[in-house]
């Protein structure tokens, strides 16, 4: 296995009483496609937002490319390298589509030791990321403009624009036709091919199926399969807490 | 257009401003005058915090009246001249400003503005306390009748104003167009997204927080000088609250354009009604606009105008 882009031990959050994330070990390694999966509740964004330093953890710790992350803002961590997409799309509703790109690579790239690119290469770069998605012709349009699918395309966009290692992609095809789904998980895997390390978290087991090279199971806040995805969607334990039976 | 240039366009336009007024030779306009370019700053000042960032201050006339009293201050315990006083005063309000932001970086919304609006009550309840800026008795200045060169006194104050309208307007034109304009946007849109773009949000809030405070404490410092006497109650008076967060609203927020339409037209309203109705019904004048506004058009003049155009462009 390649060197370890990310590294979870022993990873602990509770709300109050309720206990959200239960001792979690993970690894992703760099350049993996990892799909990441679990019933509703499971949780999984509470995972995505401990490991973004959305929220803190009470016990555990988060490596990223070699060093610890823990007490970074997200800021921090995403000029890191570690970005992600949001479940329902969060878009800056009065920036136009080209805007919104232009944030990430204003806050994140251009603030990386060693770079600076000029207006032009951030009109360039906006440009070239609207292409990927497909969006160039709504460059200069709000937000609140654009459809679901094409909502969701920014929210990739957006997270692209940071230039990651690692690209946390939190159900971005919910509510998405299959057609949709097939689009947005051929844009992963091309992303993927191009060096970028991505988890995906996704109730589509289709999607999933085709992305993943590596499946890990959440189940009430535990780990309860880690593999390929073939034996983990056979394995009787993650066929009755997730499939229901 | 280059900051720069607009920098130069705006002292051009302000010395038509300034000798426009001279040759109308009435002292009045120039008293009337220097009310409406204050509140051009005040407005200016609370966009950059409310307009661009999204939180609304409702404590603008504690950050003005710390300029003031820092004024009062000096004047009783080492005379400076105004355009030093100027800088005293932004440095003050600047640091209670960031303190403010500091203090209240978790707050949101509604809260934030409470914790805005309890600063003020506490900072005058400082303020009527401290026997040495004259307690609540208020605090006399007197105001020199000439100065060499510009001649009445008057005309240096409002000279002085129009200034810091231009230093204001300039610093919130250069916002917009920066990188700093764009971090504000998104802390106005959405604070969780912003961070995970890369935005340093809770430094972002404390320089608006600090700039805006900064502004506002420079259109207070030369105001003793203007008024001739001071008291806690018109320093921290409802109308520099109220009046500088309605009039970005009613220019429209999003742009330096909206608070300086916003000012000019309610402050004249109010310098007008103030001669030709009464000086009470000032405050009632912003209310019933405020209101029409956030009911009509709640992005202003400036949205009304951009809805038009973008009708006509479909």
């Amino acid at each position: 296995m390649a060197r370890p882009l990310l590294e979870v031990t022993g990873l602990s959050k509770r709300f109050g009483g309720f206990v959200a994330l239960d001792g979690i070990d993970l690894t992703v390694a760099e350049g993996e496609r990892v799909g990441l999966i679990g019933p509703n509740g499971s949780g999984k964004s509470t995972l995505v937002n401990c490991i973004c330093g959305t929220l803190a953890n009470e016990s555990g710790t988060v490596r990223f490319d070699g060093e610890a992350v823990d007490g970074l803002l997200t800021h921090e961590r995403t000029r890191r390298g570690m970005a992600r997409s949001f479940q329902l799309p969060r878009p800056f509703a009065t920036l136009t589509v080209a805007d919104n790109l232009r944030v990430p690579l204003l806050y994140t790239v251009n603030a990386r030791p060693g770079v600076a690119l000029s207006p032009a290469a951030l009109d360039a770069r906006c440009a070239e990321l609207l292409q990927l998605v497909a969006l160039a012709d709504k460059a200069a349009q709000l937000p609140r403009d654009l459809t679901q699918v094409e909502m969701r395309k920014l929210e990739l966009a957006r997270a692209m624009a940071a230039e990651p290692k690692l690209l946390i992609a939190d159900e971005s095809m919910a509510g998405l036709s299959q057609s949709e789904v097939d689009d947005i998980v051929t844009l992963l895997i091309r992303l993927n091919e191009r060096g970028i390390t991505i988890v995906l978290i996704e109730h589509i087991m289709r999607a999933v199926m085709r992305f993943s090279q590596r499946l890990i199971v959440l189940v009430s806040g535990k780990k309860i399969a880690d593999g390929r995805p073939e034996a983990v969607i056979r394995d009787p334990e993650v066929e009755r807490a997730y499939l229901g039976q | 257009m280059r900051t720069r240039v607009f920098l130069l366009i705006s002292i051009a336009v302000a010395a038509v401003v300034f000798f426009g007024a001279r040759t109308v030779n009435n002292d009045y306009v120039f008293f009337a005058g220097y009310t409406v370019l204050q509140f051009i700053v005040l407005a200016t000042a609370w966009n950059i915090l409310g307009g661009y960032t999204g939180y609304v201050n409702f404590g603008s006339a504690a950050f003005f009246a710390l300029g003031a009293y820092a004024t009062v201050f000096f004047h009783k315990f080492y005379p400076l001249p105004i355009p030093l006083l100027i800088v005293v005063g932004a440095v003050v309000s600047g640091i209670v400003g960031l303190g403010m932001g500091y203090l209240t970086l978790r707050l949101r919304g509604a809260f934030f503005a409470i914790a805005t609006l309890a600063l003020a009550v506490v900072l005058q309840t400082l303020v009527v306390n401290w026997d040495y800026v004259g307690g609540s008795r208020g605090a006399y200045i007197i105001r020199p009748n000439d100065i060499a060169v510009i001649g009445p006194y008057i005309q240096y104050l409002f000279l002085l104003m129009l200034a810091l309208v231009v230093i204001a307007l300039t610093i919130a034109r250069g916002i917009e167009r920066s990188q700093l304009g764009y971090g504000f946007a998104t802390i106005r849109d959405d604070e969780l997204a912003a961070e995970a773009s890369g935005v340093p949000t809770l430094r972002l809030k404390l320089v608006a927080t600090t700039l805006s405070g900064a502004l506002m404490g420079m259109a207070g410092a030369p105001f003793p000088y203007y008024i001739g006497y001071l008291q806690p109650s018109s320093a921290f008076g409802l109308e520099y609250a109220v009046n500088s967060i309605a009039m970005p609203m009613i220019g429209g927020t999003t742009s330096w354009v909206g608070p300086l339409i916003g000012a000019v037209l309610l402050g004249s309203l109010q310098q007008i009604a103030t001669v030709t109705i009464s000086s009470a019904v000032n405050l009632l004048i912003v209310g019933l606009l405020l209101v029409a506004f956030v009911i009509i058009a709640p992005n202003g003049i400036i949205g009304l105008v951009q809805g038009w155009t973008r009708g006509r462009a479909k």
